[in-house]
């Protein structure tokens, strides 16, 4: 560890009692970050079962339809009980709003359940196989949308260090989607038919990592909360599960079951490391007065520079 | 689907309402605040907000900490040094116990601070934006624009998504934990409709808290600036009063002592749909990148 040339000083700035001036998102943990992690997962492994049943994968087909189902039920669930009163959940539907992510993804995520639930019970039984495959291409056409809208859900927010991020959060969370849909398929598919998987986790990985990093050199000071604390501690764990796992996909992933097994294991839990990670670095910037008053305070400081 | 950000002149028009009242809003001079609190227990007593604990939290004579789901009118107090901070000698006497005799005769604006010490009062309440993230980000639509151009939370709607807490660039809205449902200032719908002043401004007993329509409140605004200004309380500023601001102008702005993050406030906030465009960019794009990578996956050896 040594010292960097470039010390970042403390920041001078007053504030009401240290109070924080935003309110911390109500969400809860795990339910909100779950979600995240599961409806990536659901949306990149829905892409992933189509071309496996579009090139003959049966085996790979199998496991990426259950995760597009299993996710979004699973997810579902996770939001519903979020809710502060879960028996009005149906209200989401009650108007779209373009304005909104939350609602825009109900109208993904609604759909996409109902396609993918489909798609999947046709696989499992064996009935109604085309009206199943029609459902499948549904869903994988809204598998993308579904694995990066949360981003901007939590990027349109007054959260300095989810706003400000808010033209990388979408590949971070869509890369972290793939390399948990790859990573989930490599644990469950035989070597012969799990090429594709790997890719999808090797890509994903690397969006992932690249966008993170991006972000973080980008955003300066507001970005903090994704180098320190807890927040910081968590993304680091996810940045290095999520490397080692693609770099034992990339040198043995093809030749031993065994390190596919335990490489797409690592991958599916780097994506969940860096759901919470983020999850945690906006309630981080949330509840600190400086991530709000610095950078406003520059930007006026900077507009009027001399004050009365 | 109205403006998301910058000026806009009809804000109830925009809303999707034909033919409206005019804009109603207050405006809260923070140099007449005596801190009596009188708007904080009118609130809670008109619009029966239940009652959010009791507890000492050692910030001068706050004990209400801030604004929140059962907090629409929240009064800080902020004890500050004179001597080195301020460019000019003039403090506004408060006539708060503890800082010695007020003298006779003097007003608001006369010179004191004998004992070193400067007292700012404010009492802080939901903006009423002209750009409401709230509104915006709300998926069920229940908050939704009033006639009078404010701001309210239907509550046999809300579900408690909580989206709006995190979009307020102001951290007023918030759950009521044991409710699981959003609240905030409606700025008095009920009255209003009535034709009456909403409780807080009925209560004030200084005239600190002002209720209007909001053209006339920014006129009255910009005059008792002036004056103080005249005065030579060079300190004093609008807070929310601009419609270029990144808000769109508040429906209930303040003139303010000092910077507004002293009295918790963002200094220059701005609303998170200002960036709605190029944040449904950045995920049709990422989007984008997933579909693209499950293709490519599939290109090739499948061994």
């Amino acid at each position: 560890m040594s010292p960097r040339e470039e010390v970042v000083p403390e920041f001078e700035f007053e504030s009401y009692y240290g109070r924080p001036i935003l309110k911390q998102p109500t969400w809860k943990t795990p339910d909100i970050p779950l979600y995240f992690f599961l409806g990536g997962l659901a949306g990149a492994s829905a892409v992933l079962a189509e071309g496996a049943a579009a090139t003959g994968l049966p085996g790979l087909e199998r496991i990426a339809r259950l995760a597009a189902a299993g996710g979004a039920t699973a997810g579902t669930v996770a939001l519903v009980h979020d809710l502060g009163r879960p028996e009005r959940f149906l209200n989401m539907l009650r108007v779209l709003r373009p304005t909104s992510p939350l609602s825009v993804g109900t109208f993904i995520l609604a759909p996409f359940g109902t396609l993918s639930g489909i798609a999947a019970a046709s696989h499992l039984t064996g009935r109604l196989p085309r009206i199943g495959r029609l459902a499948g291409v549904g869903a994988a056409a809204l598998g993308p949308p579904l694995a990066t809208y949360t981003a901007g859900l939590i990027a349109n927010t007054a959260v300095p260090a989810w706003h400000e991020g808010h033209r990388e959060l979408p590949f971070v969370f869509g890369g972290s989607g793939a390399a948990a849909a790859g990573g989930l398929a490599m644990v469950f598919t035989p070597l012969n038919q799990a090429a594709p998987a790997r890719r999808t986790a090797l890509a994903g990985a690397a969006i992932e990592l690249a966008a993170t990093e991006t972000m973080q050199r980008r955003m300066g000071f507001v970005g903090e909360p994704y180098r320190q604390g807890r927040s910081g501690r968590l993304m680091k764990v996810a940045q290095a599960t999520t490397a080692a796992a693609a770099a034992a996909t990339l040198l043995l992933g093809s030749r031993s079951r065994a390190v596919s097994v335990l490489a797409g294991a690592a991958s599916v839990a780097g994506s969940v490391f860096t759901r919470f990670g983020v999850f945690e670095a906006g309630m981080a910037s949330a509840g600190d007065p400086k991530y709000t008053v610095v950078p406003q305070r520059r930007r006026l400081d900077s507009r009027e520079p001399t004050t009365a | 689907m109205g403006r998301l950000s910058g000026r806009l002149d009809d804000v109830t028009g925009d809303a999707g309402y034909d033919d409206h009242p005019p804009r109603m809003g207050f405006f809260t001079d923070t140099s007449v605040c005596i801190g009596c609190k009188a708007c904080e227990v009118a609130c809670k007593e008109w619009n029966s907000v239940p009652d959010d604990g009791y507890l000492l939290t050692g910030m001068s004579y706050d004990n209400t900490e801030s604004l929140g789901a059962s907090t629409w009118r929240h009064v800080a107090f902020i004890e500050k040094p004179t001597a080195p901070t301020s460019s000019s000698d003039v403090t506004v006497d408060l006539g708060m116990p503890g800082n010695g005799p007020p003298a006779a005769g003097q007003d608001q604006t006369t010179e004191s601070g004998a004992d070193g010490m400067r007292w700012l009062m404010s009492s802080d309440v939901c903006k009423h934006c002209t750009h409401a993230a709230c509104l915006d980000v709300c998926p069920t639509g229940s908050l939704f624009r009033t006639e009078f151009g404010t701001v309210v939370v239907q509550e046999d709607i809300c579900n408690g998504c909580g989206y709006c807490v995190p979009a307020c660039p102001y951290g007023v809205i918030d759950l009521r934990e044991d409710d699981g449902r959003a609240f905030k200032c409606t700025l008095c719908y009920d009255r209003l409709k009535e034709g009456q002043t909403p409780a807080c401004a009925q209560a004030c007993p200084t005239e600190s808290i002002q209720f209007g329509e909001l053209s006339e409140l920014r006129q009255r605004a910009d005059n008792r600036l002036a004056e103080l200004r005249d005065n030579g309380v060079d300190v004093a500023r609008l807070y929310g009063r601009d419609p270029e601001d990144g808000v769109g102008g508040d429906g209930a702005f303040f003139l303010l002592l000092d910077e507004p993050e002293v009295y918790g406030l963002p200094p220059d906030p701005v609303v998170t749909t200002h960036d709605l465009g190029s944040i449904w960019k950045s995920v049709g794009a990422g989007a984008g990148a997933v579909a693209a990578l499950g293709v490519a996956a599939f290109v090739g050896r499948h061994r």
